[in-house]
């Protein structure tokens, strides 16, 4: 697992001097996906040097299984490094590699036998689904198959934490599934603590279990995906939502937006119609599986008169109001 | 034809004898000093590309002076660094003519070009080369023998070749002091004694060298470069 406490990355000194990272502190246990995100310029890239110590936070602790990174010499530190895979953007491999010889270049750093080598590079490759693209150099492989190529090399020392930084951005969807999917599995197999620093909200939704959201260097909320997804005061929730612009009420109903996940059962529509006998007009619909739970988010419309009665009755099925209720417009 | 008495023009018959000498003389002088060159150079441009800021081995202490002395190598025509430093070769070789001599001059001004064309071809690199062998855990020699270097080695040899056909250049310019080799010929005959013939040969021999190591060193590059001779081969 690794635990990041009070990560503060200040540059330059005196009255010219910016933090780029404030007090950030989150943990991702052995097992589970944890998503930042952030607009440009939010940190995150500084975030992701820091995790893999190619830049020294100016205070604050990475704790890797217990061990304290940021506390060793710099003589250390290489050694340190192999703890932590690192899959980059798409434009990482090295041009004049082959896809065997990127995934062997930990390896070869390492000092490790050419036949032991040889030996757990086909087996990466082949873990990644691209045995037979070994000779191949990157210009011969599409976006999708180089970043599969970069979660091999990532994996190459067996590290407890893998760091996914911005690897998706410039992969096309399908691609981007494809490499959500594998990290996915790799982390089911060798239960990693993934870290997925990344701009791209639906890429969270298919795999993060948990997720925070970085503004101004600043962690400014975190938690777990559904909890996110449902709580009305979360801007990430909010952003993670698919929430494309509501139909228009027809004249003389009010608007209400409303969420939920488990507790709710299923037809909750159909049993809200019948308790209250009111016509709601469905305007805008959401539901999504996350980690195995549906999670809603609905918008809809309802008569003046009914409306009291139907908040009551969906309240009474577990659903939530989100935001307040939109007056109609007069018939 | 000579405006000079006849006898001092060389036969056509006898200019291969004339030349093929001073072209053996030329090979050797340009071989050698590009072999210290080679040697020299590129641990030199990769040393001054990562003293510098922002570089693996960042020290602005070191760096400055390093990239003084390339450039005052740079900034000194052959002819004049040649002549500066005689007690130099002198010292070195314990001549100041001849092919040793020439060896001397050539290889200070030699290795500081290369040493620049190096750094120019390492500071082209995108900068992922560098974080992704770092991450990777590579130490700095690691990095820069096993990351940079091999990934500029296109830029590198395509800078080499640059170099061999500049060195030739210099070669002529040190024949003038008595180096030998084709520049020696062609001063000799051809300003000299006005023989426009081993002038034109003289000429001719030199653009078939120069021709043939572009040639040489623009298909080892395409070699060098993933794509581009698989490109080459989807165009036929």
């Amino acid at each position: 697992m690794i635990e990041v406490q009070g990560l503060t990355k200040t540059y330059g000194t005196g009255e010219g001097a910016t933090s780029v990272l404030r007090d950030v502190s989150f943990s991702v246990a052995a097992g589970e996906i944890f998503a930042v995100v952030g607009p440009s310029g939010a940190g995150k890239s500084t975030l992701a040097q820091c995790l893999n110590l190619l830049e020294r936070p100016t205070s604050g602790t990475v704790v890797i299984n217990g061990q304290d990174l940021t506390a060793l010499p710099e003589s250390q530190l290489r050694a340190a490094r192999r703890r932590i895979g690192t899959v980059f953007q798409a434009s990482s491999l090295l041009r004049r590699r082959t896809a065997a010889e990127n995934v062997a270049l930990p390896l070869e750093y390492l000092g490790v036998t050419k036949a032991e080598t040889r030996a757990r590079v086909l087996e990466l490759l082949d873990r990644v689904g691209l045995s037979d693209k070994a000779a191949h150099y990157p210009h011969q492989l599409s976006g999708g198959q180089r970043q599969r190529v970069g979660i091999a090399r990532a994996l190459a020392l067996r590290p407890k934490v893998l760091l996914s930084d911005e690897a998706t951005s410039g992969l096309d969807p399908d691609a981007t599934a494809q490499y959500l999917d594998l990290l996915r599995d790799v982390r089911d197999e060798l239960n990693l603590a993934v870290v997925l620093i990344t701009h791209e909200m639906d890429t969270i939704v298919r795999v993060a279990d948990s997720a925070a959201r970085l503004d101004h260097g600043v962690l400014a909320e975190q938690g777990r995906l559904v909890g996110l997804l449902t709580d009305p005061d979360s801007v990430l929730g909010e952003a993670l939502r698919a929430s494309g612009p509501a139909a228009a009420a027809p004249p003389g109903q009010a608007t209400v937006r409303l969420t939920y996940d488990t507790g709710v059962p299923p037809d909750w529509l159909g049993r809200l119609t019948i308790e209250t006998g009111a016509a709601v007009a469905l305007l805008a619909a959401s539901v999504q599986a996350v980690d195995g739970i549906p999670v809603g988010t609905v918008t809809v419309g309802v008569d003046d008169a009914d409306l009291q009665r139907v908040l009551e009755a969906a309240l009474a099925l577990g659903l939530r109001r989100q935001g307040g209720i939109r007056e109609a417009v007069p018939a | 034809m000579s405006l000079f008495a006849s006898g001092i023009t060389v036969p056509a018959s006898e200019i291969p004898d004339l030349l093929l000498p001073a072209l053996r003389d030329t090979v050797i002088m340009v071989g050698v000093v590009m072999a210290v060159v080679l040697v020299i150079g590129v641990p030199l441009g990769a040393l001054v590309y990562n003293l510098a800021p922002g570089g693996l081995l960042a020290k602005p202490a070191l760096h400055q002076p390093l990239t003084w002395f390339i450039s005052i190598g740079r900034s000194l025509p052959f002819l004049v660094l040649m002549t500066a430093i005689i007690p130099f070769t002198r010292l070195l070789t314990g001549t100041n003519i001849g092919i040793a001599a020439a060896v001397v001059p050539m290889s200070i001004a030699g290795i500081a070009f290369f040493a620049r064309i190096v750094e120019n071809s390492l500071r082209s690199l995108p900068p992922e080369v560098v974080t992704v062998a770092k991450a990777s855990g590579g130490s700095n020699a690691q990095i820069i023998w096993g990351a940079q270097v091999p990934e500029a080695l296109p830029n590198i040899v395509g800078g080499l070749t640059i170099n061999t056909i500049a060195m030739i250049e210099y070669s002529t310019i040190a024949g003038t002091i008595g180096a030998g080799g084709l520049g020696y010929v062609a001063v000799t005959y051809g300003y000299q004694r006005f023989d426009h013939g081993v002038m034109i040969a003289t000429i001719v021999v030199l653009v078939i060298v120069v021709t043939a190591i572009q040639l040489l060193g623009d298909a080892l590059v395409r070699h060098l470069t993933p794509g581009q001779t698989v490109l080459r081969k989807a165009h036929a």
